[in-house]
């Protein structure tokens, strides 16, 4: 690892945290690279998928951060890294005052409860062989917690907390519907009661009047438990609707970072723009108003390059309508233009 | 002119073991050249078992199909199986959802293309080569001369969609049919993807079925809107009247069930409680009864008994299948326009309904 100067040693685990900080989550220059080989008996690296290229964040207890990107932007590297599913390749992640970076398994266990994950799809995350109660107390069991009451009144009661009938304990997966079986998911991951929890996609596979009942499990219990969130999802509507701040990623990188509403109202970086106005918004052309034009859209030539060779310098100059040479030679920081909006662009807009 | 389309009174059902699958369960509609009709609704709402029936691609099954198919005056559920293959990639083409598992892997996308294009006209495998490498430049591939003899692999997810819309196309059908086209595809891709579609639907002038979950998708590119409920037709009527008032609590739910990118203030989601029916035992009545919030408005049990019929209620052309009466119903989508949040939703956790019957 490297030797870190500007900042204070943090203990490698344990109870210790800064007690002044309003941080659950600092993210410094994560890297994640994937090695890419060739040969069988003499194996040697020929390359890296730069799936997370050097991004850094916060979390704020109680808030929600919602990371957004077209596929294999590297968001869903991004939260395996973040809850230790990978190991990152560099720099650094602080949960609670607690460096977690690099710790080993058994260090890292007893750090589990505080950040737990959601998954994507509610049929693949779940064992079908198991029972709802053999899923959703496993990390109890796993954990070894010593619960009041007993694990299955436990699990009773989180079933209960996340809408379902608490008699359907030994009922198995397939007998329930999309929407509940991502309440199961999100009962196992509440079963520790953790302070962090990573949703990757959490409501994609599920039916647009069924994700909007999971949107609002998701906010009551973020009010009822205290939770902070890092969702990461590609529909830029649903993460509207529940971040307070929102991170757009691009190839590895994050290209802007800042509040909802500053993000949504007057997005800075071009691809954020180009974004934002290719998603289809329910009203028709036509309507009744008969006001609204077709809207400009910004047409993105070509798909996002591979990770494995990403553009030099700016990575979206190749798809960027603002490009000029600069942009081709040297790559524009993420600075911070106004307050808590931070853009990673050379002639960013809106300005 | 008759329409290039009508359907009439479709019904498909699937026999299992557990009791007859009513996927479709007498649907009707027509559609014009030149116009597009989005289909939309939930998962196991019936659209994409009735693109494929208009397709002919029940053929062969299980399936049990009764109703009329009407395309060009012709039907299509009584013509003999060689006729369906006839028309199917020259008069009707359908684009579908995944690329990656509807192109053949072995063979690149030339040949298939060339292979489609040869079926139905009568042409050199040079002709044919050079009609697909038109094509492949029509629908926006970048150097279509060489990328013509690639392997689909070799494609992006969205020059794949390209592909497939290019091998749908080499015929010029006068029916388009495409099945969640941008499902697979993100955001940026997906606007391409929308747009390319609407210029050539311009271009060529054929009719265009787009069948999506998204509602936005929809609002894009539909002249009229279909919204399918339990296999049946819950609301029809011109985009503007399904956006702007819509008549159905179904199509209530799915618009105030959305988060939406436009809105300023975020207000809380009303969801749809419960979940899709299954489809063999679809509800008595309404089969939106169990979900619905305005049951006890129409009183009586009628909901739970009386199938209701799809009929006009204000203006001609939009048609809903609800109990409610016409002031009712704008009452309360106006409330619901407005921002009121319905009772049960503020109430944390409304009682979740029962898990599904093992089936």
């Amino acid at each position: 690892m490297t030797e870190q100067i500007q900042t204070p040693p943090v203990p490698e685990a344990g109870p210790a945290r800064a007690p002044d900080s309003d941080l659950l989550l600092e993210v410094t220059d994560l890297v994640r690279h994937f090695p890419v080989t060739r040969g069988v008996v003499f194996r040697r690296k020929v390359g890296a998928v730069r799936a997370v290229d050097g991004i850094s964040l916060s979390v704020t207890r109680g808030q929600t951060l919602g990371l957004v990107g077209e596929s294999g932007c590297g968001k869903t590297t991004t939260g395996r890294l973040l809850v230790r599913l990978d190991e990152p390749t560099g720099g650094r992640i602080v949960i609670d005052g607690n460096d977690v970076t690099h710790l080993r398994q058994g260090k890292m266990r007893p750090l589990r409860r505080e950040i737990q994950m959601i998954f994507q799809d509610p049929y693949s995350s779940l064992n079908p062989r198991q029972t709802v109660g053999a899923i959703v107390g496993a990390p109890l069991r796993l954990q070894k917690v010593n619960v009041p009451g007993g694990i299955k009144r436990n699990v009773q009661e989180l079933l209960e907390l996340v809408g379902l009938n608490p008699e359907h304990y030994n009922r198995y997966p397939y007998e329930f519907s999309g929407g509940q079986r991502q309440r199961i998911g999100i009962a196992r991951t509440l079963a520790l009661r953790p302070k962090l929890i990573v949703a990757d996609e959490p409501v994609s596979a599920l039916d647009v009047s069924i994700q909007a009942q999971v949107i609002n499990l998701l906010e009551d219990l973020q009010d009822e438990l205290g939770l902070t969130y890092v969702v990461i999802a590609h529909d830029l509507s649903v993460v509207r609707h529940i971040s307070d701040r929102v991170a757009v990623m691009y190839l590895g990188k994050i290209v802007e970072i800042a509040d909802r509403d500053k993000l949504y109202a007057k997005p800075r970086h071009p691809y954020t723009v180009a974004l934002l106005s290719a998603v289809p918004v329910p009203e028709p052309l036509s309507s009744a108003t008969g006001q609204r034009e077709r809207r400009a859209r910004i047409r993105l030539e070509g798909d996002v390059p591979s990770p494995l060779l990403p553009p030099p310098a700016c990575r979206f100059h190749t798809r960027c309508w603002k490009a000029q040479q600069i942009c081709r030679t040297t790559e524009p920081p993420l600075a911070e233009l106004v307050s808590g909006h931070q853009v990673a662009c050379h002639f960013p807009e809106n300005t | 002119m008759a329409p290039l389309l009508e359907v009439d009174d479709l019904r498909i059902h699937f026999r299992t073991d557990d009791g007859v699958v009513k996927s479709v369960d007498g649907i009707s509609f027509d559609l014009e050249r030149g116009r597009t009709l989005g289909i939309v609704g939930e998962s196991g709402s019936g659209k994409s078992v009735t693109s494929l029936g208009i397709m002919g691609l029940h053929q062969g099954t299980k399936a049990q199909i009764s109703g009329h198919i009407r395309l060009d005056g012709e039907d299509l559920v009584a013509a003999a199986p060689t006729r369906v293959r006839e028309l199917r990639g020259s008069k009707m083409a359908m684009i579908f959802q995944d690329p990656l598992s509807a192109l053949h892997p072995y063979y690149t996308v030339g040949n298939q293309i060339i292979e489609a294009y040869r079926i139905h006209n009568k042409v050199t495998k040079q002709a044919a080569r050079q009609h697909a490498i038109d094509l492949l430049g029509r629908v926006g591939i970048p150097t279509p001369q060489t990328r013509v003899d690639d392997y689909p692999h070799q494609f992006s997810g969205g020059m794949r969609q390209r592909a497939m819309i290019a091998m749908a196309l080499s015929c010029d059908p006068e029916l388009l049919i495409a099945d969640e086209p941008t499902t697979a595809l993100d955001v940026t891709v997906q606007a391409q993807i929308l747009d390319l579609i609407s210029d050539l639907q311009s271009e060529l002038g054929s009719a265009v079925i787009i069948i999506t979950h998204d509602l936005g998708v929809v609002a894009e590119l539909s002249d009229d809107i279909l919204v399918m409920y339990a296999g049946r037709v819950a609301e029809y009527g011109s985009a503007a009247d399904i956006f702007g008032r819509p008549d159905h609590p179904y199509t209530w739910g799915l618009l105030s069930s959305m988060p939406r990118l436009d809105e300023a203030k975020t207000t809380r989601l009303v969801p749809i409680p419960g979940t899709p029916p299954s489809l063999i035992r679809v509800p008595s009545g309404c089969p939106f009864h169990p979900r619905c919030r305005y049951t006890e408005l129409v009183g009586g049990g009628r909901c739970e008994t009386e199938v209701p019929p799809l009929r006009e209620a204000v203006t001609a052309g939009h048609a809903a299948a609800c109990h409610l009466t016409a002031e009712q119903r704008t009452r309360q989508w106006a409330d619901l326009a407005a921002g009121r949040i319905p009772d049960d939703v503020k109430a944390p956790r409304a009682e979740e309904p029962e898990a599904r019957e093992p089936v």
